[in-house]
């Protein structure tokens, strides 16, 4: 079957199997290998991605259910201006090791960033409590969404961000 | 040897961080970002399920649903007939290639593909490769395998039986499911300690099975190459040198026609230590079919059948007088290591470092012993962060010393304060053989009991008990064991555990360091930039750092045990200093003065009394590839390799303290604070040290109240998902509090110690001994992991029971 949608801001028409987990959709046939599959039971949240703008664990959805919506992955995080910063607070705060993780913990930052520029740390400890982080503890990942509620207009670079 | 004591500043706020705040990044040690992150913040890392190669295929593994039983017949015709379905292989095609069997780490064999029977609940039964994944999976359910049950041993007390069913007929002349018996210390000297001691306390302590369960899972993708008989195999190894001499090995392929290839890692905590059957079989489908093979296990089966952890039932025993000096450890432990034997330890300790169960305290005698033997349960047995079984050590020691100081009646952080090895007993040897380096235990635990307000939780504690509130208090103290070789005591199959770096410095200045360990996701590309910088003086992002590519980098056996940089770390240390010799003899040169005029200052040799003349690391690297006429014997490079071997372990130690409150109505136990005080010596990087450190704390939190791995009494996994196998969220972990001393390693390079997994093995106990001293009111003094509310609960009405 064809599905349209679109990802990144660019639209896609593919022809996909009925069955074809979104995740699968998105990693193999576009090639978007930043998200990521983790487990089977759509607890740990490495496959997160924007659907319309809300966190959707895209191993819970098909490809053909997200036709005609729009979705964001983490290759689309940084825009024009340069990284997100989410993107950049994960750095300066040592938000990630493995990186596994990552791309997930951070789109559900951005939604919740979206709805709420200046979420405590309850708040962003609820929005990512879905997802399993097993390097850092998730302190340093909280931080890193505080680093960028606290910098929503951060300079546009990967280089040294500082504190 | 001096030990050097810094104490971070102020203990109750974060890390002070000049190096973010600086205009220059540092040349050297300090907190940089990560050169790794760029990539990963933008979803450009590239692990092994990320890699397609042309014309790549995908292998699916079927699994036994039982635990023991009988194959009788195994018919793949319909899967075959599959018509995206290049090839199905069973236990008999392998036994055609010699492969149905491969060795273990531990001198053992392990079925690739069963051939007689089963003898763990996801055992691999067979291998079909298709030309997309979903047709992989599809295939497997058109395979029809007929099954006569066994009973199964699941219950490790019953594995000894007389009447147990024998798991491993295959190994001629076996008549039982025993491994091996191994032990330490001086079992009479002990004895006669124990019987004129005042006080003796006892307890069955167990640490229930466990998983790592890294967040990507395990995999490979084999490329043969049949003209050349060339093999690239792409893998999640946390020991691609290792790896590949073992394909050499087990293959038949020639060591130097293999090249493994470890990518991105997303986590790997010993998980990717081992060669699972689902690597060999990638191989074999890409053999068979002539074009590459990519397999990657789904969660259910990295849970199932890749490398459990612990899993030690421990008879504890102290002796002690009555004022509260501790004299004398022993324990006797059986050790359930699955139906093969395939833990990954050091080929003369098959218990790993337990022995180390003397812990952070000044003893008299010490005895341990630990009888291995087979179950119906999947094999491996060190994974998940332990340094070699100290994590099962600590927790034994750590939990006993509580219960000590709840039979003295004494507070535990004072009973522990009274019996450290003090500093001026350092290099301390042990009652079982092991030399600690160096510690100065008492100011990390005040350092801690400080940091925690310690004093006040006791009186809110009482306070609270009188209204019937539970609260309850943690304390752990623990000595890590790290950074093994020396190769001449240590070794893995028969490879020396040494590691290696090579260093070049190119004719810019600029440098790129190969390193034989592989990073997980721990920072190598940053903290060994780092070393490299603060030996030559030259920035860390000018340094390039290669791993993970035998063909790339140096032999050595890689990264777990928290070896990469007590033992890598020490060869990139010495191989700079070999450099920044040669540097000098070329900056003679370049300056027409003896080599014996020149000092150096950091990235620079200078005319002794006129710093004015002198030459830069990158004025003497392209001195050295120039014209300049060099030295005799100097040859024209700035390289240097050096393969480390350790004259010791080195001996990381912290203290942790945990509050708790407990819920009397349901048993919910909240994690309320965690403080943490590491020493690993040299911080390289703080930021990434204190990464690590967190990490191991939510492990810690996570095996002391949620993870197990059980079983039923047919042998069926109770833990073979994430609905199953619960895994810590942000929601059940506090925002960690940490402090550090520093005490160097006297004998390493840069006097670092290692700190992937000091938290691992530090925390569990931390959080049980708060559960437990919080259940005090209930007259409870020893409970097992993991602490679920159902467990606490039974414990609070009197029925506390050992997982297994």
């Amino acid at each position: 079957m064809q599905v349209t949608m679109t990802v990144n801001g660019a639209e896609v028409t593919r022809d996909v199997e009925p069955r074809q987990l979104l995740v699968h959709f998105l990693r193999e046939t576009l090639g978007l290998t930043g998200t990521h599959w983790g487990c089977d039971t759509s607890n740990c949240g490495t496959c997160v991605v924007l659907v319309d703008g809300l966190p959707v664990k895209s191993c819970t959805q098909l490809a053909a259910m997200t036709s005609g919506h729009e979705v964001r992955t983490v290759e689309g995080l940084a825009g024009g201006a340069g990284l997100d910063p989410v993107q950049q607070g994960f750095m300066a705060e040592h938000g990630l090791q493995c990186g596994f993780c990552t791309p997930g913990m951070m789109l559900t930052a951005r939604a919740l960033l979206d709805r709420d520029p200046d979420p405590d740390e309850a708040t962003i400890r609820e929005a990512i409590s879905g997802q399993i982080c097993r390097c850092t503890g998730y302190a340093t990942i909280v931080r890193s969404v505080r680093w960028a509620a606290e910098h929503p207009a951060a300079a546009a670079t990967d280089q040294e961000v500082t504190a | 040897m001096t030990a050097v004591q810094e104490r971070s500043p102020m203990p109750q706020e974060r890390e002070a961080n000049p190096a973010m705040d600086a205009p220059d990044r540092p040349i050297g040690y300090g907190r940089v970002q990560r050169k790794e992150d760029p990539r990963f913040v933008r979803g450009k890392g590239r692990y092994l399920d990320d890699i397609v190669l042309p014309g790549m295929l995908h292998g699916a593994i079927l699994r036994s649903p039982m635990a023991h039983a009988r194959i009788v017949s195994i018919d793949t015709t319909e899967a075959l007939a599959h018509p995206k379905v290049h090839a199905v292989v069973t236990g008999k095609d392998l036994e055609g290639l010699n492969l149905a069997w491969a060795p273990t780490l531990s001198a053992d064999v392990q079925a690739v593909l069963a051939t007689d029977k089963v003898r763990f609940q996801g055992q691999e039964v067979a291998f079909v490769v298709a030309e997309d994944r979903y047709s992989a999976r599809d295939a497997l359910e058109l395979i029809d395998v007929e099954y006569e049950d066994l009973p199964p041993v699941v219950d490790v007390r019953r594995a000894l039986d007389a009447d147990a069913p024998v798991i491993r007929d295959d190994l001629e002349g076996r008549t039982d499911n025993h491994i091996f018996d191994w032990e330490a210390g001086d079992a009479a000297e002990t004895e006669v300690v124990f019987a004129r001691a005042d006080v003796v306390v006892s307890e069955e302590v167990v640490y229930p099975r466990v998983h790592p369960a890294p967040m990507e899972t395990c995999g490979a993708i084999a490329d043969y190459e049949p003209v050349e008989g060339r093999l690239t195999l792409y893998e999640t190894s946390q020991a691609p040198h290792a790896h590949r001499t073992l394909f050499a090995m087990v293959a038949g392929i020639p060591e130097h026609k293999i090249r493994v290839v470890s990518p991105d890692i997303g986590g790997g905590f010993g998980n990717k230590v081992g060669i699972y059957p689902g690597y060999i079989l990638a191989v074999v489908g890409s053999i068979v079919t002539g074009k590459p093979v990519k397999w990657v296990e789904d969660r259910s089966e990295n849970l199932m059948s890749t490398s459990f952890a612990r899993d030690y039932i421990m008879r504890g025993e102290v002796a002690a007088t009555r004022e509260g000096k501790i004299l004398a450890v022993r324990t006797k432990v059986l050790a359930d290591h699955g139906a093969f034997n395939a833990t990954a330890q050091p080929t003369k300790y098959p218990a790993g470092f337990f022995s180390i169960f003397t812990g952070s305290y000044d003893l008299q005698a010490a005895h341990c012993s630990v009888t291995g033997v087979y179950t119906n349960k999947a094999p491996g047995g060190v994974a998940y962060a332990c340094s070699f079984r100290v994590t099962e050590a600590v927790y034994l020691v750590e939990r006993m010393v509580d219960v000590l100081a709840a039979e003295l009646g004494m507070d535990p952080a004072e009973l522990r304060l009274r019996n450290f090895i003090k500093p001026e007993q350092f290099p301390y040897k042990n009652k079982t053989g092991w030399e600690y380096d160096s510690g100065d235990y008492e100011p990390a635990l005040r350092m801690a009991m400080e940091q925690i307000g310690y004093d006040e939780l006791r009186r809110e504690q009482a306070e609270k008990r009188g209204r019937g509130e539970l609260m309850g208090i943690g304390v752990s103290f623990f000595t890590e064991t790290v950074g093994a070789g020396p190769r001449k005591h240590m070794d893995i199959v028969g490879l020396g555990m040494a590691d290696g770096a090579e260093v070049r410095v190119h004719p810019t200045g600029k440098a790129v360091v190969r390193l034989s360990v592989q990073t997980q996701g721990q920072g190598h590309e940053t903290t060994f930039a780092q070393i490299l910088a603060e030996e030559l003086g030259i920035p860390p992002e000018d340094v390039d750092v290669v791993h993970g590519d035998t063909d790339q980098t140096p032999f050595g056996l890689g990264t777990y045990g928290s070896r990469s940089t007590p033992v890598s770390g020490g060869a990139v240390a010495l191989a700079a200093r070999k450099v920044k010799d040669k540097a000098r003899l070329i900056a003679a040169a370049m300056l027409e003065t003896r080599p014996e005029d020149l000092e150096w200052e950091k990235g620079r040799w200078s005319v002794k009394g006129d710093p004015s003349a002198g030459k830069t690391m990158a004025e003497i690297a392209l001195g050295a590839h120039g014209t300049v006429e060099l030295p005799e014997g100097v040859d024209g490079n700035l390289d240097a390799e050096v393969t480390y071997d350790p004259p010791n372990l080195t001996f990381p130690f912290g203290a942790y303290i945990c509050v708790v409150d407990v819920d009397p109505g349901t048993g919910k136990v909240h994690v309320r604070r965690f403080v943490a005080v590491d020493d690993c010596g040299t911080r390289i990087n703080p930021m990434i040290v204190e990464g690590q450190i967190h990490g191991g704390l939510a492990d810690g939190v996570g095996m002391a109240l949620m993870e197990f791995i059980g079983f039923d009494e047919q042998g069926n996994c109770l833990g073979g998902s994430f609905m199953d196998y619960l895994i810590p969220t942000a929601m059940e972990v506090p925002d960690w509090e940490t402090g550090y001393t520093v005490t160097p390693s006297p004998h390493h390079p840069i006097g670092a110690k290692g700190i992937g997994e000091s938290a691992t093995v530090g925390s569990p106990p931390a959080v049980v001994n708060a559960v437990v001293d919080a259940l005090a009111p209930f007259g409870i003094r020893h409970m097992d992991m993991p602490c679920t509310p159902a467990r606490v609960w039974e414990a609070m009405q009197g029925r506390p029971t050992p997982p297994i």
